[in-house]
């Protein structure tokens, strides 16, 4: 990994945007890097497209929200289509497609199609796309040790909601096995 | 050393508060600020303290104007809009020397505006947070670890000099994550104060706790001893960092969020080899006129950068004063600047292009 990536997360509210950000963001911690996760807020929250900017670097973050991606995660055509001109040259995109029906056009860029949605509910893990392209994501770019992952995850699963960790963990392994 | 966790600016600031020692919290939700209330909503109860939604902000400063009154650690928290609401009751503690922090998670303006990150209350928080002859402490943290670190300061140098404290966030710091050290809860006892109205106990005469003062020359030379204890703070406790300023070229002048975009364009610029450096006030009021005096010297050009129209930029030029060209660069109304268009403009004064 180089020393700094910046990530920016993207798709629906309530598609699991903003943890899957705190997990990476977790990971980071874990492993001993700077890091920031900011949100994005407000109306557009509620049904509309919902975003996280994630860095993390071996060095002080300056600012936290992510305009150039180095990577980026989009879970549905609108957000992709926002954010994919934005992909610095040379990064890369990991989109669900299972949702996103369309080929990116960019040459310079890394793209990874995992039907993450279809994925998540043939294993019985309906709504943990979001962690199957973490997974994707890790086993590409290396950006977390596995154990730095699997301690981020118990650490972000709320305790009232135990039972998703190994959920949640099956999914990581189902988004590294593509 | 104590557990690093990941907190949003506004959780990890209401937890700040409680370890140092506030336990009344009184306030009104408003984006982006309203994580503040909430986390305090859960921990108050929960420690022996008192979490209050009142009916308004004018209603919560009110209130915590009665628990300041009566000798407690108070706070209250809002959004820019919320802050304009509650400036009557600011007025009113700083003349009843009344010590409260007020938190303000700053969104853009004016009117409602509208909920993006901003920085544009900086006039209001450093001039003019409600009506009279008076200042508040104002600090500005840039990460998630210094807002926690400022707060129990806050409310210390409030409690010393009789006085509200503001921190001046923004809808970026307040939202975002980043790792943090919580402080303990401290065990000093919080400092006396004998001139609350706290019951006499029969033992002493009355305390009144009042803003009202007919009498023209008693009021004025009770403004002048105020103004006296604010040289003193302006001598004492401004507080800023200067980053790569030794031999800085071009110094760049921004606080808070903006503060970080700019050390990434600082950064970039040197890696260019542009001699650039950045000071950011962690005060704006006392404002950090020393440091930036300072970099006077060194300095070719001078560029204050922040999500406003240009409000610091008052500050910088007078303490400034002339000697070396000001310029200014920002965005508003919840635009983020990116750290490419400070570069620009940093370049640009650099004659490099």
């Amino acid at each position: 990994m180089s020393k700094s990536l910046n990530v920016l997360f993207a798709g629906f509210g309530g598609q699991g945007i903003l943890f899957a950000g705190k997990v990476m963001a977790y990971a980071g911690l874990f492993d001993g890097k700077e890091l920031s996760w900011l949100p994005s807020y407000g109306p557009e929250m509620r049904g509309g497209t919902c975003n996280c900017s994630v860095c993390l670097s071996d060095e002080a973050i300056g600012s936290p929200l992510v305009v150039n991606p180095d990577v980026l995660v989009a879970m549905n055509l609108p957000s992709l289509d926002k954010f994919v001109d934005a992909v610095v040259p040379g990064g890369s995109i990991f989109l669900d497609s299972s949702i996103i029906d369309k080929k990116v056009e960019r040459d310079d860029i890394s793209v990874y199609y995992v039907p993450a949605t279809k994925l998540a509910e043939e294993n019985g893990i309906k709504g943990l796309a979001n962690i199957v392209l973490l997974g994707k994501m890790l086993k590409e770019l290396e950006f977390a040790t596995g154990e730095s992952i699997e301690k981020s995850v118990r650490k972000c699963v709320p305790a009232k909601k135990a039972a998703m960790v190994d959920f949640n963990l099956k999914a990581i392994e189902i988004g590294r096995a593509q | 050393m104590a557990e690093k966790v990941l907190m949003k600016g506004n959780e990890a600031l209401a937890e700040a508060a409680i370890a140092a020692g506030c336990r009344h919290f009184f306030g009104y939700p408003i984006t982006p600020q309203t994580e503040v209330a909430a986390y305090m909503s859960k921990r108050m109860p929960k420690i022996g303290g008192t979490y209050l939604q009142a009916e308004s902000e004018v209603a919560a400063i009110n209130m915590v104007y009665g628990a300041s009154s009566a000798g407690m650690r108070v706070m209250t928290s809002s959004s820019s809009p919320g802050i304009s609401l509650k400036s009557e009751g600011i007025s009113y503690l700083a003349g009843a020397d009344l010590p409260a922090l007020i938190i303000n998670v700053q969104r853009g303006g004016p009117g409602l505006g509208g909920i993006q990150p901003s920085q544009s209350d900086y006039w209001q928080a450093t001039r003019a947070t409600g009506h009279g002859d008076f200042h508040i402490l104002v600090f500005a943290p840039s990460t998630v670890q210094e807002m926690v670190d400022l707060v129990s300061e806050a409310f210390d140098l409030g409690d010393q000099y009789r006085m509200p404290a503001m921190i001046l966030s923004d809808g970026m710091l307040g939202q975002m994550m980043e790792p943090v050290v919580l402080p303990e809860a401290s065990d000093k006892p919080l400092p006396e104060k004998p001139w609350a109205t706290n019951g006499t106990r029969g033992g002493r005469p009355h305390n009144i706790i009042n803003s009202l003062y007919i009498t023209p020359a008693e009021l004025e030379q009770l403004v002048f001893e105020r103004f006296k204890k604010y040289d003193e703070i302006k001598e004492k406790h401004q507080k800023a960092e200067c980053y790569l300023t030794d031999d800085a070229e071009i110094v760049v002048v921004a606080y808070g969020a903006s503060s970080r975009i700019a050390r990434s364009a600082v950064n970039t610029a040197r890696e260019q080899g542009i001699k650039a450096g950045l000071i950011r006030p962690i005060t704006l009021w006392p404002f950090p006129d020393k440091a930036i005096k300072a970099a006077v010297p060194t300095a070719k050009q001078i560029l204050c950068v922040e999500m406003s129209m240009g409000q610091m930029v008052d500050d910088v030029r007078l303490a400034v004063n002339g000697a070396k060209p000001v310029s200014f660069y920002g965005r508003t109304g919840g635009v983020i600047p990116t750290p490419a268009e400070v570069l620009d403009q940093i370049k640009k004064l650099g004659g490099v292009e």
